[in-house]
């Protein structure tokens, strides 16, 4: 058992570029869900819409990268407009069904074999991150002992964080501004907020968009970290996962969904390291009648699963959420 | 005509996932020129004189010739040689053996080309179906050139026999989905709750039934019956264990249904964990040929899952009209407050409705994994469509739930026939639902005033 091994993994990816999807997601998530009082469950269908855009300008219409960037930056727009002008004024859960869906059927129709001369398939498509490569000012990996990154993935953290950085900040001004608090009394209540002479279906409409673009930016960051754009990518689960690093965190908090993300990184790849150690076969080993290696990848998603429910039922507010400040008793 | 129309059936399935019951009887569909008839007719050829020529013989794998041997040859095919300058050699015409010899002028590099239009009708080149092919000459005599022929003698199928194949299919289909759906649909009335964990009870039941099945070697049929009690065993221990101390706690819908979402990860990762990612079967009713009924095929499976679903529903729908539970039931997802202000002892009620609930999403779990097979996704793969199908009938309602599982299945089932692309059929369902929504978001069968 190398405990050094089980805390570089943890690090590097609580720190790493996945949680930096996971935190833009969820600062999505979070003017959606934490502010507004939106459920939308198809923030994969934003980022996979978004991480498309991107792909399919450059390699297909061999469009300008930056064009690409500017167009995976539009199409969430569109997207939440079409799935916000019919449902936002009906109750909450009608949005979250229409979210849901579309995100499933996006996902469907990019990786359906009959749509591969454009979406690439179940392979998606690859080939486009160049000019972003192009401009990583770093020679070479880092290895600080405790973590270590290669040398694509610290420009991908470099680029990353700032973008989460201008968000938080973005979110920050944005939500102690009238308009941010005309969108918490929406989340508390929309009658109120109609007797006053606002126009509720339209913030409403404005918070879909803002997330959804942020849920673009997750999107657009994921494929190019990963240097490709693939379908499975961006399932139904991404979008659950994402809710549990923002609740692990606390919603209706700046900080909440970026903190959030770097616990749920930390322990889902440090209880997966941890148990790869535990049933690899050499040291310290659980019996196999207990737990093989391929049932100790699973363990993460059981502690994970029963991590949300008991958070939501103990202490919904996350770590640093205030439990008078969240959308959880609304219908 | 019927008994022509029949026979095409098993193209139909071919192209189904139901492909792994059919077995190959096609034999005597397509004519094929038996051996006798070819020698009588005399023409088939011999090598010819030439020095270096190149030999290819067309026989159609996918049948058995009358001696056994497999492949009958495909005749009257046109096969032209071009050499390397792109200069005709030489064309021929496969002979009633399947044959043709064409000479060229010496070693080199020849392409063989396959004039697609003249193969029979209903002959197809099979594995890459490429009509050309290559070959280096080096030696005199024979080169020989194989092209593959076709496994499947595909023909058009009649339109009214595909498209009432896909609706017995999307039926069939429809009416899983239905007991699911009602399941849902129930506990949503009562409690409010959108349940996400949903698609786990499905899978529950499918996979009690096969431990019943496989571990403790019970038929199937008993297997199911003690599997949809084992539901509604757990219906009733996570009413009492989970959601009923959640309601007296007070915790909001909102933070009940990330609460399913949490326990849904949990119990698919358990199944996972213990059932293996791997799809199984039960010991019985696998591979079940299908019966001839009109022009339709139907295995013995698929008339009693229909059967089964259909007096399960009617029977549900009967109860919970006339009985005094059933009524209660509609009473408390009605009006909780004054259900309760009447005497009724709505947390009893609530459990009942769990109990009920589960048991019927475990017998759809049950018959799925019976119509295909078990997998640790199975429910979570259908779950959206449950979703779709109640949102759909409206949301809270018995008969919409049932009308509207009904028609996602039949647009799940029937999209193919009108020309969506397989692999995105359930595309179909989801778009249906977003329409719906849109034009009447109360769902067909809604009540108006649920939605605002």
């Amino acid at each position: 058992m190398d405990f050094g091994n089980i805390i570089d993994a943890a690090l590097s990816q609580a720190l790493g570029p996945q949680a930096i999807v996971f935190a833009l997601a969820a600062i999505g998530l979070n003017i959606h869900f934490g502010y507004t009082g939106l459920l939308n469950f198809g923030q994969s269908g934003f980022m996979a819409i978004a991480g498309f855009g991107l792909a399919v300008s450059v390699v297909r219409f061999d469009l300008p990268f930056f064009v690409g960037v500017l167009i995976a930056l539009v199409t969430p727009v569109l997207l939440a407009l079409v799935l916000g002008v019919p449902t936002l004024r009906l109750r909450a859960d009608y949005l979250a069904i229409v979210t849901i869906a579309s995100s499933e059927i996006l996902r469907l129709i990019l990786g359906a074999v009959e749509f591969k001369d454009v979406f690439g398939g179940s392979n998606g498509l690859t080939g486009f991150v160049r000019p972003f490569q192009d401009l990583n000012p770093y020679s070479g990996p880092l290895d600080l002992g405790i973590v270590s990154w290669s040398r694509s993935d610290l420009w991908s953290l470099t680029v990353g964080w700032i973008l989460v950085a201008l968000g938080c900040l973005l979110v920050w001004a944005l939500m102690r501004s009238p308009w941010g608090r005309i969108l918490r009394s929406i989340r508390e209540d929309e009658d109120a907020v109609r007797s006053l002479g606002k126009n509720v279906f339209s913030y409403k409409l404005q918070a879909l968009i803002l997330g959804g673009v942020f849920g673009g930016l997750a999107g657009l960051f994921h494929v190019l970290k990963q240097g490709s754009a693939v379908p499975t990518d961006f399932n139904t689960t991404f979008t659950f996962y994402a809710y549990a690093a923002l609740l692990v965190g606390g919603a209706a908090r700046v900080l909440g969904p970026v903190v959030g993300s770097i616990i749920f990184w930390f322990l889902v790849a440090g209880l997966g390291e941890l148990f790869d150690q535990l049933t690899d076969g050499s040291g310290v080993n659980l019996p196999t009648w207990l737990m093989t290696d391929t049932q100790a990848s699973l363990v993460r998603f059981i502690v994970l699963g029963l991590g949300l429910m008991l958070l939501m039922i103990f202490r919904p507010q996350g770590i640093f959420g205030d439990r008078r400040e969240i959308a959880i008793d609304a219908r | 005509m019927r008994l022509r129309l029949a026979a095409l059936v098993p193209l139909v399935f071919c192209l189904t996932a139901l492909g792994a019951l059919f077995t190959p009887t096609q034999a005597d569909e397509t004519p094929a020129p038996s051996p006798a008839a070819s020698a009588s007719a005399g023409a088939t050829s011999s090598p010819p004189d030439a020095d270096y020529y190149i030999a290819v013989q067309l026989l159609d794998s996918s049948k058995k010739a009358a001696d056994g041997t497999s492949g009958v040859p495909v005749p009257d095919v046109k096969l032209t040689v071009v050499d390397d300058a792109k200069a005709d050699v030489g064309s021929s015409v496969t002979d009633a053996e399947g044959r043709v010899y064409i000479p060229i002028d010496g070693g080199g590099k020849y392409t063989v080309e396959l004039d697609e239009d003249s193969l029979p009708d209903g002959v197809k080149l099979s594995g890459s179906a490429s009509t050309t092919k290559t070959v280096q000459v080096f030696l005199e005599g024979a080169t020989n050139v194989q092209f593959q022929i076709g496994v499947t003698a595909v023909k058009a199928t009649p339109f009214l026999t595909e498209f009432s194949q896909a609706m017995f299919n999307g039926i069939k289909y429809g009416l899983i989905i239905a007991l699911a759906g009602l399941g849902l649909s129930l506990v949503f009335g009562t409690t409010g709750l959108t349940n996400f964990a949903h698609g786990e009870l499905i899978t529950f039941g499918a996979i009690a039934a096969y431990v019943f099945n496989r571990g403790f070697g019970l038929p199937v049929i008993i297997a199911g019956i003690l599997a949809v009690v084992a539901s509604a065993a757990l219906g009733w221990i996570q009413d009492k264990g989970l959601w009923g101390p959640l309601r007296k706690r007070g915790t909001g819908l909102i933070a009940m249904m990330i609460v399913s979402i949490g326990l849904a990860l949990l119990v698919r990762s358990l199944f996972q964990y213990f059932f293996g990612g791997s799809t199984r079967t039960y010991s019985e009713y696998v591979a079940q040929g299908p019966n001839k009924i009109g022009s339709l095929r139907i295995a013995d499976k698929e008339l009693a899952i229909v059967g089964i679903a259909i007096i399960v529903i009617v029977v549900t729908c009967i109860l919970l009209a006339r009985t005094r539970l059933g009524k209660a039931m509609r009473a408390v997802a009605d009006n909780p407050a004054l259900a309760a202000s009447s005497g009724m002892r709505v947390d009893s009620v609530i459990t009942a409705v769990w109990v009920l609930g589960t048991a019927l999403t475990g017998l759809s779990g049950v018959l799925y994994a019976v119509d295909k097979q078990v997998s640790f996704v199975m429910g979570f793969k259908i779950l959206l469509l449950v979703f779709a199908a109640v949102t759909l009938g409206g949301l809270g309602t018995i008969w919409g739930a049932i009308l509207g599982s009904l028609i996602i299945g039949i647009v799940d089932e029937v999209g193919p026939v009108f020309g969506v692309p397989a692999s995105i059929k359930d595309v179909g369902p989801l778009l249906v639902l977003v329409l719906i929504l849109l034009v009447r978001p109360q769902g067909l069968l809604g009540k108006a005033q649920r939605i605002g």
